[in-house]
């Protein structure tokens, strides 16, 4: 680094939690330095207190956390020993962040033009006609297409791309020495993220800011991380440049998390024989009317072009797409939680499309669905064995015999039987995420569908999760895979089908379709994934070198 | 907006025909107008006179059409009671009741937002004890022991306010407290709700992220989102005030429209009720009509025609 003077050094950092936590500590004894055109990326999993460590620098921490010790400095000067409104003038000027959720980060009531030129009305004396033109100009910056359009458009009339793009244009607007950002691409679909991860590359040469990154994907580490810092429970535990970290990691929580990252190449593996069709759907579409009004009528929109495919018995079929590309619509056409608008859908050589809802209901056992979110998927106030055994029960299994299941179906997730009797605040997400699998399986269904189950859990929780994988093959079941993340899709998929805009435009075994796509957009979305130049390195041969 | 606003005046004036055409048929749901007018012992020839005076014996749309119109113009009949025009008696009693509803409303919106704001700020603080004490008590009271005890203690002990009349503008000051701090606790509670809500939003977080100071934070940012609710409660409120202030109507003699509506209740003095109904239910729908239009205004979300 040609300045080696750092913009933000954090020296021996606590943070303490209020009583009654899992820890007295959300961060402890944390040093952290991020020099100008740096980008220091803080991985972890969720708890480890890495944005605890954003927050804190920012003075955002929630009023129940508190700094008790360390320092802060920026610019020389120490943020918590600073008053409020020193820090409040700081932020924004020097200091600036870029957050999660961009959906929500911005304010529904005013225009996203009006909240970019707030930063220059608090910290300047530019006038009117200076801010519109700054304004502009950083929506030029971050690419925003029409300027002058978006700059008097509500949040809620772009999209979740746009809005971060916003986000990021008012933490650049006075060109801050220290950009923090928090897991700014989490919420995004993967070609938005590479163009945001890009930005964030340009951004760096720029303006010349230091830039801390807190992030849980090890991609987005290999793309556009300088210097790592791996925390665990409030703890920094392995340091050093992202070459050291990512391929030769010594910690063994990082190599924990490191290899539960999934392999980029999918390996070769047996082509499945081919077996009975256990799932046909032909010509399946859906079309949504808008409402209208009294004068006018609503305009039909196609969220799904007719579609046609069907899996094999004990096969894994991965649906993959972006956000808005009829995946889950299809899904929820499926399990008939909307209703189709045409076309024929099997299961085991019977038509089930056609049928009225209650002539349907013997079929819904068959198949079965996991949604993504655990925490809102089970009902917290009855215990877990209640809510297996209700499925069961509904279709006239005696509630006894359908308790001594769940018992069962606890012990093939790999969870202690005895947890039939305890409520779901009491579990972990992962934890949750194996109870709904359980309760899936609790009906005994032919076909499970997993909608994105696995995207909201940590690497290390998702990958004991996928390793339920092979509960799959020994009940004989068929699973149509839904996720956006194509290294997922690539550990546990036999097929895939890549969805564009309600269409699918690509079909065929995992290692033909990533290793050789045909479809522009199958492309672009491998392109579009972090981290190219990395793979997950071989553990095993670094361990048979050290012990050598 | 405009396209908003246009189709909000159309819906309203939709619903102000279908209230009119429920306010006609009070008249004939509670039973022959004819008999009821002509009193206990009137003969069949008397009251066929009356059915024939007041056109009773006309098909019921054509008198429906005909009432409708001279509404419109803004001619409600003749009072049965006073014998004199509907329309004459209400105008000096609505002035009264909308200066009152204006007043306390204005009263109950000074008070309860401030103190909303203030106790969402500090949850359990003293100050949120405090406003959490005055809503309760502004619950719990009768507001007609509640105008009492002014009364008592501001009229006749300290001699300061009138304890009654509509003379001079202090005679208004007490009913104002009353019926204003009725309407209080309610407002005053959604306010902290709504603000403790959106003061942990993600973009209050971006507000503080961008260095602005508190102040701004709060008023600009935080209140905005929070008060669209409380606009529509007070729409409501304020339709209230107007149509049931007979309580505190009464208890100062201030003679409004409320308490002419108890007194044709009491007299059986139909046409005045129908006038009655009928523009309270005006109010009303111009009130929501006027808080659905404020709160598109502050929130663009909303402007969905």
């Amino acid at each position: 680094m040609l300045d080696p003077s750092p913009i933000l050094s954090i020296r021996d950092l606590s943070v303490a939690l209020p009583e009654g936590g899992d820890r007295p500590h959300a961060v402890t004894g944390l040093s952290i330095d991020v020099r100008p055109r740096e980008i220091v990326c803080i991985v972890g999993e969720s708890g480890s207190g890495k944005s605890v460590t954003a927050f804190a620098t920012m003075g955002l921490l929630p009023k129940a956390l508190r700094p008790t010790g360390g320092e802060i400095r920026v610019d020389g000067r120490d943020l918590l020993s600073i008053s409020a409104k020193d820090h409040a003038a700081m932020r924004g000027r020097t200091l600036a962040m870029v957050f999660q959720e961009p959906m929500s980060a911005l304010n529904p009531c005013y225009t996203v033009g009006e909240q970019i030129e707030e930063v220059f009305a608090a910290h300047t004396a530019m006038s009117r006609a200076e801010r519109r033109q700054r304004t502009l100009a950083l929506m030029e910056e971050v690419k925003l297409p029409d300027p002058q359009r978006i700059h008097r458009s509500y949040p809620h009339q772009l999209s979740g791309g746009q809005r971060q793009r916003i986000v990021i244009a008012i933490a650049l607007a006075l060109d801050p020495r220290l950009l923090i950002a928090d897991e700014p691409t989490t919420a995004l679909d993967v070609t938005t993220q590479a163009q945001i991860l890009a930005l964030f590359r340009q951004l760096r040469e720029k303006h010349d800011a230091g830039i801390l990154f807190v992030t849980h994907d090890f991609d987005v580490v290999a793309e556009i991380a300088d210097r790592v810092v791996v925390m665990q429970k409030g703890r920094i535990v392995e340091e050093g440049s992202v070459d050291a970290v990512l391929n030769r990691p010594e910690h063994p929580y990082t190599r924990h998390l490191i290899s539960a990252v999934p392999r980029r190449h999918p390996q070769a593996r047996d082509t499945a024989p081919a077996t009975p069709v256990a799932l046909r759907v032909e010509g399946l579409e859906k079309s949504f009317q808008t409402p209208g009004t009294m004068f006018r009528p609503g305009t039909p929109i196609r969220a799904l072009a007719p579609a046609s495919f069907s899996v094999g018995e004990n096969e894994t079929l991965g649906i993959v797409g972006e956000s808005g590309s009829g995946k889950s619509t299809l899904v929820r056409w499926l399990v008939r939680l909307i209703e189709p608008s045409a076309g024929k859908v099997e299961i085991g050589g019977v038509d089930v499309a056609g049928l009225d809802r209650r002539a349907f209901r013997p079929y819904r056992k068959d198949i079965q669905i996991i949604f993504q979110d655990p925490y809102g998927s089970l009902n917290p106030r009855r215990t877990v064995g209640d809510q297996l055994i209700e499925g069961p029960v509904n279709f006239g299994v005696s509630p006894k015999a359908a308790m001594e299941r769940a018992r069962e179906l606890m012990r093939i997730v790999r969870m202690d039987e005895d947890a039939v009797e305890r409520y779901p605040v009491q579990f972990s997400g992962g934890q949750r995420q194996r109870i709904c699998i359980a309760r899936a399986l609790a009906v005994e269904p032919k076909i499970l569908i997993a909608d994105e189950a696995v995207s909201a859990l940590d690497v290390s929780v998702q990958k004991e999760v996928l390793k339920l994988n092979d509960v799959k093959t020994r009940l004989g079941l068929t699973l149509l895979f839904i996720t956006h993340d194509l290294r997922v899709a690539g550990e546990v998929c036999d097929n895939v089908m890549v969805m564009e805009k309600g269409e699918i435009v690509e079909t065929g075994s995992v290692v033909e379709v990533f290793g050789h796509p045909r479809h522009p957009y199958t492309r672009s979305l491998l392109d579009a994934m972090p981290g190219k130049g990395w793979d997950v390195p071989d553990l095993g041969a670094i361990a048979e070198q050290e012990l050598s | 907006m405009l396209r908003f606003v246009v189709g909000k005046i159309v819906m309203a004036a939709l619903v102000a025909l279908t209230v009119s055409i429920i306010s006609f048929s009070l008249l004939h749901l509670s039973g022959d107008p004819a008999v009821a007018m002509a009193g206990e012992n009137a003969n069949d020839a008397a009251i066929q006179a009356i059915r024939e005076t007041y056109g009773f014996d006309r098909p019921l749309i054509v008198q429906y059409g005909d009432w409708l119109f001279s509404a419109l113009r803004g001619d409600f009949g003749e009072s049965y009671y006073f014998r004199m025009p509907v329309t004459q008696i209400i105008a000096d009693r609505l002035q009264i009741t909308m200066l009152l509803g204006l007043l306390s409303i204005t009263f109950a919106l000074v008070l309860s937002i401030p103190l909303g704001v203030a106790a969402a700020l500090r949850p359990n603080s003293l100050v949120d004890r405090a406003a959490l004490f005055v809503s309760v008590v502004g619950q719990a009271i009768p507001s007609f022991w509640f105008g009492l005890i002014l009364i008592v203690v501001f009229a006749i002990d300290l001699r300061l306010l009138p304890a009654s009349g509509a003379k001079s503008w202090t005679g208004f000051v007490l009913p104002t407290i009353v019926l204003g701090y009725y309407a209080t606790p309610a407002i005053m509670r959604l306010t902290r709700t709504g603000m403790l809500d959106v003061l942990s939003a993600d973009y209050v977080r971006t507000a503080r992220a961008k260095g602005l100071p508190a102040r701004k934070v709060i008023f600009k940012h935080a209140l905005r989102n929070a008060i669209i609710p409380v606009v529509s409660l007070a729409a409501v409120q304020m339709g209230f005030m107007l149509g049931g202030s007979v309580v505190v109507e009464s208890v100062f003699a201030l003679h409004g429209a409320g308490y002419l509506a108890w007194e044709s209740i009491s007299r059986n003095d139909l046409p005045t009720m129908q006038a009655l109904v009928l523009i309270f239910s005006m109010f009303y729908i111009a009130f929501t009509v006027l808080a659905d239009i404020l709160n598109a205004w502050l929130d663009p979300r909303l402007r969905v025609a």
